[in-house]
């Protein structure tokens, strides 16, 4: 059966956080800061490995961490890392039925238990640290 | 294509009011894209899509192909996409969707049969997979035993999860179930875990080993959609992750 006789939404409908929430965003970024993180961990290694070329073949890669260009995407890094951490820690806690909230009878409107303010204030939280990191990242490297 | 219904639509003592229904046409033989027919429909504050989508039926095309039965919110039949998100059309009042426009399209994730009408064998097997039922030894059942009695401690532990309709509005919202075929999906993980927890119940090992699979349970990210789009209050991803607690040794 194709992906079409499915009718399965496909990797559009699992990256569109407009529907459900800041849960849904938070989801999205985390699968964006993975991958982010995995892309500069290979960068990273391939970075690190020109110092097999010498130590003229080492400067020249590490000048290109020097440039504005180069800035800007350690500092997205840095948000990538302290987002996916924070917010790691949330999902963790969160997969070991920590924080989760408790089995009752529902009441009508039915608010998900799970989806409680905790997680809620833990989301916005990874969300501004992640922001102030960067922001940190971006003086320390730009007010040099 | 748009149709406009005329009833009372001129009496000045009237407190209908016009929306525009859009329905994905779509049969799987014979179309090869889905298209949208409009439909100029009158309603009051308390009419459901789902009446506005059988008067489409009664009045303009009786072949519009829609699955429904209760009418509220019980059977788990009608639940389809409704302005981007899955809902029960009997269960959503069109007055609460604050838009002239709504769109109903068949549930994501759920082959079409046809229209708006999609098939449930996925979510009905994979609920049967998890073994939807009390297990216990036969020796427990002697000639004095009628009942099992339960705390209503006890009871709590799972009621909450017993209210699911099998309406497969979670699957349709996961994430998961967006790109993973086999997937076991929200649905039947929250069972699973209405089961486990049920202090009646001496299949969990059983369940355990049904769902610790590389498509099973670890492929739940705790989205929360499911939980978000449940009509009966089930909450799935709550379920899923005390299963999961089970699981990873936080709880026995």
């Amino acid at each position: 059966m194709t992906n079409q006789d499915e009718h399965k939404e496909g990797i559009g409908g699992m990256i569109n956080p407009r529907r459900y929430g800041v849960e849904r965003v938070a989801y999205l970024l985390m699968r964006l800061s993975g991958l982010g993180l995995l892309a500069y961990f290979i960068g990273h290694i391939y970075e690190t490995s020109t110092i097999l070329k010498g130590q003229v073949g080492w400067n020249e890669f590490l000048e290109l961490t020097q440039t504005n260009a180069g800035h800007a995407i350690l500092a997205i890094v840095i948000a990538m890392c302290v987002f996916h951490t924070v917010n790691g820690i949330r999902v963790m806690l969160g997969h070991g039925g920590i924080g989760v909230g408790k089995p009752a009878r529902p009441d009508y409107p039915y608010t998900p238990a799970s989806q409680n303010i905790r997680h809620k204030i833990g989301i916005y939280s990874a969300i501004i640290l992640a922001a102030i990191a960067m922001m940190y990242g971006l003086t320390v490297m730009f007010g040099e | 294509m748009a149709l406009t219904s005329g009833l009372a639509e001129n009496s000045p003592l009237s407190s209908f009011q016009l929306i525009t229904l859009r329905i994905a046409r779509y049969n799987p033989e014979h179309d090869s894209a889905k298209t949208f027919m409009e439909f100029q429909i009158q309603y009051e504050k308390w009419t459901t899509v789902l009446e506005a989508i059988l008067e489409v039926k009664k009045y303009f095309d009786h072949s519009v192909a829609v699955r429904y039965s209760c009418r509220q919110a019980t059977c788990g039949s009608c639940g389809m996409i409704i302005n981007g998100k899955p809902r029960l059309a009997c269960f959503t009042k069109i007055s609460e969707l604050n838009s002239n426009i709504i769109t109903v399209e068949p549930m994501n994730n759920f082959p079409i049969i046809r229209d708006l009408a999609v098939k449930f064998e996925r979510l009905f097997d994979t609920h049967h997979k998890i073994k939807p039922y009390l297990i216990h030894d036969d020796n427990e059942i002697t000639k004095d035993t009628k009942e099992f009695l339960q705390s209503p401690e006890e009871l709590e532990q799972y009621i909450q999860f017993s209210n699911c309709i099998k309406c497969g509005l979670c699957n349709s919202a996961c994430p998961t179930m967006a790109t993973d075929s086999s997937f076991v999906g929200p649905q039947a993980l929250a069972q699973a875990y209405r089961y486990v927890a049920d202090s009646r119940d001496k299949g969990k090992d059983n369940r355990l080993k049904i769902i610790d699979d590389s498509h099973g349970i670890w492929r739940c990210h705790f989205a929360g959609s499911c939980s978000q789009v449940c009509p009966k209050g089930v909450d799935p991803a709550m379920g899923i992750q005390l299963l999961r607690g089970y699981m990873l040794g936080f709880r026995s």
